[in-house]
Order: structure tokens, then C-alpha cells, then sequence
């Protein structure tokens, strides 16, 4: 039973961890891109979308493009709404708490609106969106997961996108710490007067950060659908994961590496409530409280203790405009 | 001198464009370009429109209206719609000007109507509605500010970053709210919500809502005052421009964050009274429905100020409700709205880099010479 928990957990907290790192690489450059939800729907919708026209013009589907097609379409679509994002705010100059809410209720309507009107759209007769066939090759196990018990249950029953997620954070937080790229990154976050001054451009990190963080990011919502709710898409099913991946950033201090047990966490704390005999349904709501109120703890904790490596970079949601120093 | 008046020439010359700091611009130019946005907007959202469902832009636009304004009930419930955003605009707009992002305007509504509600459950049927109503809007008041201020205390005693807190906060709210409908549901756990039939507004003039606005009406006024007028909203605005200059004239930056927050968390726990009293008779997890979100920007498109406030929160509402008619005639999803709304607030706010800064195009340097 533990071997189950934690397997669950884990497919609770990927889709988190996917969003975490991709948030943390977008605010290490400044950028508090509160669209996260939205690009996390966009970038599962933009994967359906591709992964239903294939399956609808195929008969048989061939396996690495089944796999290929709806990830290149998430990509794509997530980094478009973060190029949204950083054309607003870093060449436009607007407001980024104004701009990450807008895209978010854009990023949900598309997710949503597409997802409820796609076959309306495309002309066919099937009855809803179910990509059982794609999502079976999304889960696809390592080989001899089911034959080595417990070890295999926990670390070798996912789909490959649990292992990218974890492998993204980890090369994610190599970058930040141990190289030249990371420390311009985190220059510009920290103080982008300084790094404009020593001859970084501002501009170029802050674009390349925040929209690698997207395509990052979409990956989440992608491993959402195609894995976690095997293929079928249902409006709203994605919920507040988006908003819980900004709370892991909190949670995780800025540390991708850190985000990768925390995701494991607050999935734990995300189907604990199943396991708890006699619950009713409103206690169970309040157990979904919980991540919230772990992050608020950590977010006091940190502040109180002030070190400086703890705390957000300090010119997160700041903008910066050369003319203005 | 020369050298360094080359070297610039070359640098900033061959570049296509430079911006420009505008100094000031006249309000009519302004308004011009703001206009000139949202009407490109409204193309961008017809062409998208048009390709996604291939009807005829103009009936398109004509439905919008016959959604929005087209029988006096869609007009009231416009207004209604109006004036609760309206009300979480002004709540969020002292805090903004102070420049502390208070994004946690929705949990601050939902425990405002969580409150409200608990009131109309146990203490309703035991006292008459005259004493119950000031009852339900004091504790809404209380109980909003204090959700407001719990963010405030953190940013000020330990400097803990506040957008991130309030926007936790919300969640915590949501989840407290969704345990109390079921817990309150009838039959208990069953998720319907139980109807709230103890301290609903009164009806004036035949018209439900009519309360709602003319409350709402008087938190503009009294908002638009106390922000322009009081020393308090003078003391908001300094703060706002410079926390440095706030403490050399002898501000008390913690005191006037504290009571700001107060007084956003309040208005909030206004519109959620007005929510579950006055217009729903009812709690949701989704009472506020996203309304806390929208209102940071229909604040921030207006300036921060609250006469301005009336007519973007005014368009936001329209256009929800008039794309929801399309998609409803039509039978798209109902998210369709939330596209146009996300379209429509991508321009505006774009169109107001043109009013801050000018873009001269560079000639080339041969023609510059010349």
C-alpha cells in the first residue's frame, strides 16, 4: 500500500513539478509570470489538439510520431503564450501582475473553449475527446516494472514524461547554480541595473528564461491529459494545479532540486485524504487546503529568517527600463 | 566630445527605432490611442471569430449587444454584474496606489461572504431582518479585513513578499468555503447549496439589484473622495511613489500598509455580502467567481481611478456577457468569453506603452548628415 501512495503521489506532484520549474526559470530572470495556469492549459490543449488530428487521420498510429506530434504542438503553444507575456511586459513595459492575470483567463478560455469545441470544429462524429490509443504510448512502463514489486512500483512504473520532468529539474537547477548562463540569469533577477552594466542583455534573458520556462511549464499540462487523465480531456479537470505550481516555487525557496521533493509532497498531501477511512467530503476539502498553508508557512519562515540565498530574486516583478535608473 | 557624439550617433542612429520617455501627453490623445486599441482588438476577436465558427462579423457583433443590453432584465443584471466588479475595483485600487499587490481579492470576498452567510444561518429567523442586515455587514467587513490584513502584518513586520501571500491566501479561502457549503449543504454533504432565506437585501422599486448598485455607488464616491481628498489618501499615494520619501517626511509607511489593507480587505468583504446577500442568497466555492482577478485589472486599466473604474469595469462585463450570448446562440463552449476578454486586455494594456513612451524611427546616418 505505501508503494501505491507514493506511486501516486508522484503522478499527482509531475504535472507541479513541470510548472514549478518552469516558474522558477522565468522568475530567476525577474519575471513573476502569475500566467503559469493559463500556459499550462494552453499547453494541453495545443497537445490534444495535435495528438486528436493525427489519431483522425490515421488508422494505425505509428508510436514516436503518436508521441512527437502532440509534444512538439505543446511546446509550440506554450511558448507562444510566453512570448505574449514577454512581449507585454519586456517591450511593451506593462504591468506583469496585470498581464500574467490576463493570460490566464485567456490561457484557460482557449484550453477550455477548444476543449469543449474541438470535434464541433473539426467536423467529426466521434462523441468526445479520447485519445485512449495516444495515452496508452504516453504511459508506456520501463521494462520489468511490474516484475521487481515495490522498487518496480516506485521508481520505474511511469511514463517517460515523469522521468523528463524530473531530469528537466535537475538540469534546470545545474544551469542556475554551476553555470555562466545561470549567473547572468540570476544577475538579472537579482539586480538588472548591475547586469545591463556589466554588458548582459537584460532584454535576451528575460525573453529566452520566460519562454523556455512556458514550453517547461505546458509540458505539465500535457502530462495532465495524456498520462495522469489517460487521455481524456475534460474542462476544468486540470483545476488549480496551475496555482499550486506558483505555490511550490515558494515552497521549494527557488531551487528546482528542492521542487522535486516538494512535488512528491504535495502530491502526498493531495491523496492522503483517499486513504483515511470514514472522511467525509468536506473534510477533504480542507486537507486540499493544506499545500496553501504549508507554502504560507515556508513563505513567513523565510522571510523571518532573511537569507538573502532564500529569498525571491529581488527584483522579481519589477520592471526594468534602462531610461529610469 | 566629437568622438563620444560619433560613437552615440552610431549606436543609436542604426537602430530602426528608439523610445522615448513621453513627458506628459493630452488626455484626448491618450483616450485616442486607448480607443484606437480596443477597436483593433474587436477586428483581432471578429477575424478570430469569423474563422473559428464562419459567421458574419457584423451579426456577430450585433448578437454581442442583444446579449448585453438586449432586454431590460439583461440591462439590470449588466449593471448588477457591474457593480460587484466595480465594488472588488475600488476594494483592490487603495493598495495598488500604495504599491502593495493585493491579489488576494478573491479570498478576501469569499470570507466576506462566508461570514455573511454564517450570520444568515444562525442568527437568522431568531432576530428581524432591520437588526440582522447591519449585523451581516458589519462581521462581512471585519472578517474581510482581517483576511486582508494577515498578508499586511507579514509584509510589514518581516518584509514577506505579498503578492505571493495574498495570492496563497485566495486558496485557503476557497477551501475553507467549499467545506462550509457542504457542511451547510441540504441534505448535509450533498454539494447543493442551502438557500439563504433569513437577511436578504430588500427589494426597492421592484428592482433586485437596485440596492446592490446604489450601494456600490456610494463606496465610488466615498473612495473617490478619500483617495483624492483626505490626508490618508495623500499619505497612500506617497507611499506609493517612493516608501524613501514616505519615511523623510515622517509617513509611518507600517501604519498607513496596515490600515490600507484594512480598508481593501473591508470593501471586499462589502462585495461579498453584497454577493451572497444580496444577489445569490447563497455561498459557493465559486461565489466570487474569478471577479477578484478580474478586478486587479479592470483597476489597474483605469488608473487606479474610480470614475474610470466604472467604465472598464462597465466594457469587461459587456463584453463577458455579450461573447456569452454568441457562444450560447451559436453553441460554442462558454469559454469563448474568457478569450475575448483576454484578447481585449492584451491590446489595452499594450496601447499603454504608446501613451508612456514615443517611438521615433531613426533616419539612416547619410540622411542625417545631410
Amino acid at each position: 500500500m505505501i508503494a501505491t501512495i507514493i506511486q501516486r503521489a508522484v503522478m499527482q506532484g509531475t504535472p507541479l513539478l513541470f510548472g514549478s520549474t518552469g516558474e522558477i526559470l522565468t522568475e530567476k530572470s525577474g519575471n513573476l509570470n502569475l500566467g503559469i495556469p493559463g500556459i499550462m492549459y494552453v499547453g494541453a490543449i495545443s497537445g490534444v489538439a495535435g495528438s486528436f488530428l493525427y489519431e483522425q487521420a490515421v488508422t494505425t498510429l505509428n508510436p514516436f510520431l503518436a508521441v512527437f506530434i502532440p509534444l512538439i504542438c505543446s511546446l509550440i503553444g506554450s511558448t507562444l503564450m510566453g512570448l505574449i507575456y514577454c512581449f507585454l511586459t519586456v517591450t511593451l513595459r506593462a504591468n506583469q501582475n496585470v498581464t500574467g492575470l490576463a493570460l490566464t483567463t485567456f490561457g484557460i478560455g482557449v484550453g477550455n473553449f477548444f476543449g469543449g469545441s474541438l470535434i464541433k470544429l473539426v467536423d467529426t462524429d466521434v462523441p468526445s475527446i479520447s485519445l485512449s490509443a495516444t495515452s496508452t504510448i504516453f504511459k508506456t512502463q520501463l521494462p520489468f516494472a511490474d516484475k521487481l514489486g515495490w522498487f518496480g512500483d516506485i521508481f520505474l512504473s511511469y511514463g517517460f514524461l515523469v522521468y523528463v520532468a524530473i531530469i528537466v529539474a535537475l538540469i534546470s537547477s545545474h544551469v542556475l547554480k554551476k553555470t555562466r548562463t545561470g549567473l547572468h540569469l540570476r544577475a538579472v533577477g537579482e539586480s538588472p541595473e548591475t547586469a545591463d552594466a556589466a554588458g548582459i542583455s537584460v532584454t535576451k534573458h528575460k525573453y529566452l528564461a520566460t519562454c523556455i520556462g512556458s514550453a517547461i511549464a505546458g509540458l505539465g499540462g500535457l502530462y495532465y491529459v495524456m498520462d495522469y487523465a489517460n487521455g481524456v480531456w475534460s474542462n476544468n479537470g486540470f483545476g488549480d494545479r496551475g496555482w499550486l505550481s506558483i505555490a511550490l516555487v515558494i515552497f521549494s525557496m527557488w531551487r528546482p532540486s528542492i521542487s522535486i521533493f516538494g512535488s512528491i509532497l504535495f502530491g502526498f498531501l493531495y491523496v492522503i485524504p483517499t486513504y483515511i477511512p470514514d472522511i467525509t467530503v468536506s473534510t477533504k476539502k480542507l486537507f486540499e487546503m493544506l499545500p496553501y498553508v504549508v507554502t504560507i508557512l515556508v513563505l513567513v519562515i523565510t522571510s523571518i529568517r532573511d537569507k538573502k540565498e532564500n529569498q525571491p530574486p529581488a527584483a522579481l516583478g519589477l520592471p526594468y527600463f534602462r531610461e529610469e535608473r | 566630445m566629437k568622438k563620444l557624439n560619433d560613437f552615440m550617433v552610431k549606436t543609436f542612429c542604426n537602430a530602426p527605432c528608439h523610445i522615448a520617455k513621453r513627458d506628459d501627453i493630452v488626455w484626448w490623445k491618450a483616450w485616442i490611442i486607448r480607443i484606437v486599441s480596443v477597436l483593433l482588438a474587436l477586428i483581432v476577436c471578429g477575424v478570430i471569430t469569423v474563422a473559428l465558427t464562419k459567421l458574419n462579423p457584423i451579426k456577430m457583433y450585433i448578437t454581442m449587444f442583444e446579449g448585453a443590453v438586449g432586454t431590460s432584465r439583461l440591462v439590470w443584471n449588466l449593471f448588477q454584474n457591474t457593480a460587484i466588479l466595480l465594488c472588488i475595483s475600488l476594494a483592490v485600487t487603495p493598495a495598488f496606489k500604495m504599491r502593495f499587490w493585493n491579489i488576494g481579492a478573491e479570498g478576501q470576498v469569499l470570507i466576506g461572504g462566508l461570514a455573511t452567510a454564517a450570520c444568515m444561518i444562525f442568527l437568522g429567523g431568531r432576530l428581524p431582518n432591520p437588526v440582522l442586515i447591519p449585523i451581516m455587514l458589519v462581521v462581512s467587513i471585519v472578517a474581510g479585513s482581517i483576511w486582508g490584513l494577515v498578508p499586511a502584518y507579514f509584509k510589514t513586520k518581516f518584509n514577506s513578499n505579498e503578492t505571493l501571500f495574498t495570492l496563497m491566501m485566495n486558496y485557503i479561502a476557497i477551501q475553507i468555503v467549499a467545506y462550509f457549503t457542504l457542511e451547510w449543504s441540504v441534505p448535509k454533504g450533498s454539494g447543493t447549496p442551502r438557500t439563504l432565506e433569513f437577511g436578504q437585501l430588500p427589494t426597492l422599486l421592484d428592482q433586485k439589484y437596485l440596492i446592490n448598485i446604489l450601494i456600490v455607488a456610494v463606496i465610488t464616491i466615498i473612495m473617490y473622495i478619500y483617495l483624492k481628498y483626505s490626508k490618508q489618501g495623500y499619505e497612500i499615494s506617497v507611499v506609493g511613489e517612493s516608501e524613501k520619501t514616505a519615511k523623510y517626511v515622517g509617513i509611518n509607511v507600517k501604519k498607513v500598509v496596515l490600515r490600507t489593507m484594512a480598508i481593501s480587505g473591508a470593501i471586499c468583504g462589502i462585495a461579498g455580502f453584497l454577493l451572497v446577500a444580496g444577489t445569490d442568497h447563497s455561498l459557493k466555492s465559486d461565489t466570487a467567481g474569478g471577479r477578484g482577478f478580474t478586478a486587479i485589472m479592470v483597476s489597474w486599466l483605469a488608473k487606479f481611478h474610480p470614475v474610470f473604474m466604472i467604465v472598464t469595469s462597465l466594457l469587461i462585463v459587456f463584453l463577458e456577457k455579450g461573447a456569452s450570448k454568441i457562444s450560447e446562440v451559436y453553441r460554442l463552449n462558454s469559454s469563448f468569453s474568457d478569450i475575448i476578454t483576454g484578447i481585449i486586455i492584451f491590446f489595452i494594456i499594450g496601447s499603454e506603452f504608446f501613451i508612456n513612451y514615443k517611438v521615433k524611427f531613426n533616419k539612416k546616418e547619410k540622411e542625417a548628415k545631410v
